[in-house]
């Protein structure tokens, strides 16, 4: 008898959820072709980590509550985000530390809680995926993911398998692209600052591809890239690693400086 | 110095429109990091090393009243004097009164933040003594009359040509054609235009990196041996400390001097580090007349026992402002006081009032590349974070900025509302952008579309495509 198959929620993250539903269904597909049985619950909205960060303790509560409600009952909840899944993973704790039983349940969610790549790589043990993507790619390592989650090589290892791809690193590819969530919000000159330094690394690689697993860097990295007419064309890990990148025009539209 | 952090915004603008600043600060970015990792990969213990360090400064901390008293303690038995000032201005007052005794015409002064967060230079000159700045990156600042933009490379803010023009301008005895091109000619000038300052000294000051309470030891650090010539040849020598500077033994010193040069400029040791214990003896052969040690406290014991204690575990190496990419964009004159980048973010609103420092909590990514290089593993973005909430409760943060919050935070908390309100965001700004899959300018992004643009979503939400999809069924 097959052993039943790994009951996974998605988090599927407000940016993905506005911006760009094709990540989404990348991450149900690389999932689903990994043998996971895939549900999006609908109650949920975000994991509030704008709340939490920018001082509001009783609103980022009430909207993790609600994802703890939401998730209960799989067995792992995959998030296609390394901020929202840090979030999950390690800031519900320090929200609730001082309620023993919520914090018994923000536990037990953090423990089967996954960034999307490391858990195909970490928790699937997957070694390679079928895909094929013809390009040259450089890959920026969004803080969270890298920081948070220590996903680091779970995406190289992965990208390397994909047929026609060829890795090129990106030098400073672990320092912040300046989006920060509510950070652009507020410094948006700053912000604009650091991600042209990061669009200049970009460029300089020579790569045709800019991938990353997290919408907010890759909307700000994307969004630098075309207003200065970069021909880099910029999409979620997971689109690649899914092998349905042409399906979607990049993120932004077509890159400047080609057809 | 007055703060002008609350001008945070305004002093980034200029900064970033500053291009010596631009030009100083993008060699500062790559080269601190690269030095310290290449020191870092020569020390595989380097983890455990951390984990040593940070349970003797929490030691410290949680019996911090014990080791002030063994270490007056022992200052006392060689000699010394120890001085305990609440204020600021009660440690310049205490500072002035030996020079004064002294009758101190000049002092030579080595590096020290307390000194800088007491404002001592002003203070001496208002009463007569000449202070002179004996670390090469401060002496720069003193002419040129400007405050550290880092806490161990003061002038870093500053290209060569800068310095060469500010000594040309100072020096007025030499050659007007001499050559100042290289870095090498202006350490050479400056060491000759100093070294005749120490020898006239009265007062020699210094900072301290440790004070070791089983000995009654300060510890400096320094690459160029101007704090050691600053407390020898003089009358007195006046160290300046804050009370977290403590250690308990030589051995706690020895653990952490092998995290502080690694961490800071990437050396395995600094090129003199140096323990002062009491002034001249009988037998020694040069030495202080007087040995005294000034705490300041200006805050900090109240940081005890609360969110911020950790804080006062920090050694003071610069890791922190070497790898921030907001710090490596603005530079630390921006940050408005004494403490740049993410030590400035934590203890400026703490020392001087998160109402007079709001913004520098604020101006974070929250990347986290600080915490994960402090060498004594302080949780800089959670406490800044923990300012965030004072600052909400208190509603000291914007209010278009604290509405727009409560608004999303209504639809997030409700999620059938937040479907509907999503799906049709995605719809509209996915139809309008869809001509070029992007956005030049929109109304309420200004700041974001000023520089860059903003991609157009794909114009469903992925919620209302998967409904869809569960509906049609497998």
């Amino acid at each position: 008898m097959p052993a039943p198959p790994i009951r996974v929620g998605l988090f599927v993250t407000c940016l993905v959820d506005l911006f760009r539903p094709s990540v989404g269904f990348a991450a149900v597909k690389l999932l689903e072709a990994a043998g996971c049985a895939v549900d999006v619950p609908p109650t949920q909205t975000c994991c509030g980590q704008p709340a939490y960060n920018s001082g509001d303790r009783a609103d980022a509560k009430a909207i993790a509550r609600q994802v703890l409600d939401a998730f209960e009952a799989f067995d792992y909840v995959v998030v296609p985000s390394g901020s929202c899944g840090g979030m999950i993973r390690q800031h519900y704790l320090e929200l609730f530390a001082d309620e023993s039983a919520l914090l018994r349940r923000a536990q037990h969610l953090a423990e089967r809680t996954y960034e999307l790549v490391s858990f195909l790589a970490d928790v699937l043990k997957l070694e390679r995926v079928e895909a094929r993507y013809d390009g040259v790619a450089t890959y920026h390592d969004s803080c969270s993911g890298l920081r948070e989650l220590g996903v680091k090589e779970q995406p190289r290892k992965l990208l390397r398998s994909v047929a026609g791809l060829r890795l090129e690193e990106l030098p400073g590819a672990e320092i912040c692209c300046g989006f920060g969530g509510t950070f652009c919000v507020k410094y948006p000159e700053i912000s604009d600052r650091m991600v042209a330094d990061k669009a200049a690394d970009i460029a300089a690689t020579g790569a045709d591809t800019l991938l990353a697993g997290d919408m907010g860097c890759l909307l700000n990295m994307a969004g630098k890239l075309t207003r200065l007419g970069k021909p880099v064309r910029v999409r979620h890990v997971a689109e690649v690693l899914a092998g349905v990148a042409g399906e979607t025009p990049p993120i932004g539209g077509a890159a400047a400086g080609r057809s | 110095m007055e703060p002008t952090s609350n001008a945070f915004k305004e002093n980034a603008h200029r900064a970033l429109a500053d291009a010596n600043l631009q030009k100083a600060l993008g060699m500062m970015r790559r080269g601190f990091p690269n030095k310290r990792a290449t020191a870092l990969a020569r020390l595989p213990e380097f983890d455990a090393l951390r984990e040593q360090a940070k349970a003797i400064k929490d030691h410290v901390l949680e019996n911090l009243d014990l080791y002030l008293e063994i270490f007056e303690q022992n200052v006392i038995a060689q000699g010394g004097q120890v001085h305990w000032c609440r204020t600021p201005q009660e440690a310049r007052e205490t500072v002035l009164a030996i020079c004064s005794r002294l009758d101190a015409k000049t002092v030579t002064k080595g590096k020290s933040m307390i000194a800088e967060e007491m404002a001592l230079n002003d203070y001496l000159e208002q009463h007569g003594v000449t202070p002179v700045e004996t670390d090469l990156g401060e002496y720069i600042i003193q002419i040129r009359k400007e405050h550290p933009s880092h806490i161990i490379a003061p002038a870093i803010h500053l290209v060569k040509e800068q310095i060469a023009e500010s000594f040309r301008q100072t020096h007025k005895g030499l050659d007007p054609a001499r050559p100042l091109e290289e870095a090498s000619a202006l350490v050479a000038e400056a060491r000759t235009v100093l070294r005749q300052k120490f020898l006239s000294a009265d007062v020699g000051i210094t900072g301290a990196n440790f004070c070791v309470a089983e000995t009654g030891s300060t510890v400096i650090v320094t690459n160029e041996g101007n704090g050691d010539l600053t407390q020898t040849v003089t009358k007195a020598h006046i160290v300046m400390a804050s009370l977290e500077k403590l250690v308990p033994t030589l051995e706690d010193l020895s653990t952490l001097l092998r995290l502080l040069a690694r961490s800071a400029t990437g050396q395995e040791f600094s090129t003199y580090t140096t323990l002062s214990t009491g002034p001249r003896r009988a037998d020694d052969t040069d030495g202080p007349g007087e040995y005294h040690v000034v705490f300041l406290d200006n805050g900090r014991s109240a940081m005890l026992g609360t969110e911020f204690q950790d804080m006062l575990r920090c050694i003071r190496c610069g890791a922190c402002m070497n790898h921030c990419p907001v710090y490596g964009t603005v530079g630390g004159h921006a940050y408005g006081w004494v403490y740049p980048g993410p030590i400035g973010a934590v203890l400026t609103p703490t020392l001087l009032g998160v109402d007079k420092a709001g913004h520098l909590p604020n101006a974070s990514t929250f990347c986290g590349r600080c915490e994960s290089v402090c060498p004594m593993k302080i949780p800089l973005p959670r406490m800044m974070r923990h300012w965030r909430e004072h600052e909400f409760e208190r509603k000291l943060s914007p209010a278009p900025y604290r509405y727009g919050l409560k608004a999303w935070a209504f639809l997030a908390t409700r999620p059938p509302l937040y479907r509907f309100t999503a799906a049709v965001a995605s719809r509209v700004l996915g139809w309008i952008g869809a001509p070029h899959g992007r956005f030049r300018s929109l109304p309420l992004a200004g700041g974001w579309t000023q520089g860059r643009d903003l991609p157009a979503p794909e114009g469903r939400s992925f919620m209302s495509l998967w409904a869809e999809r569960r509906k049609a069924g497998p």
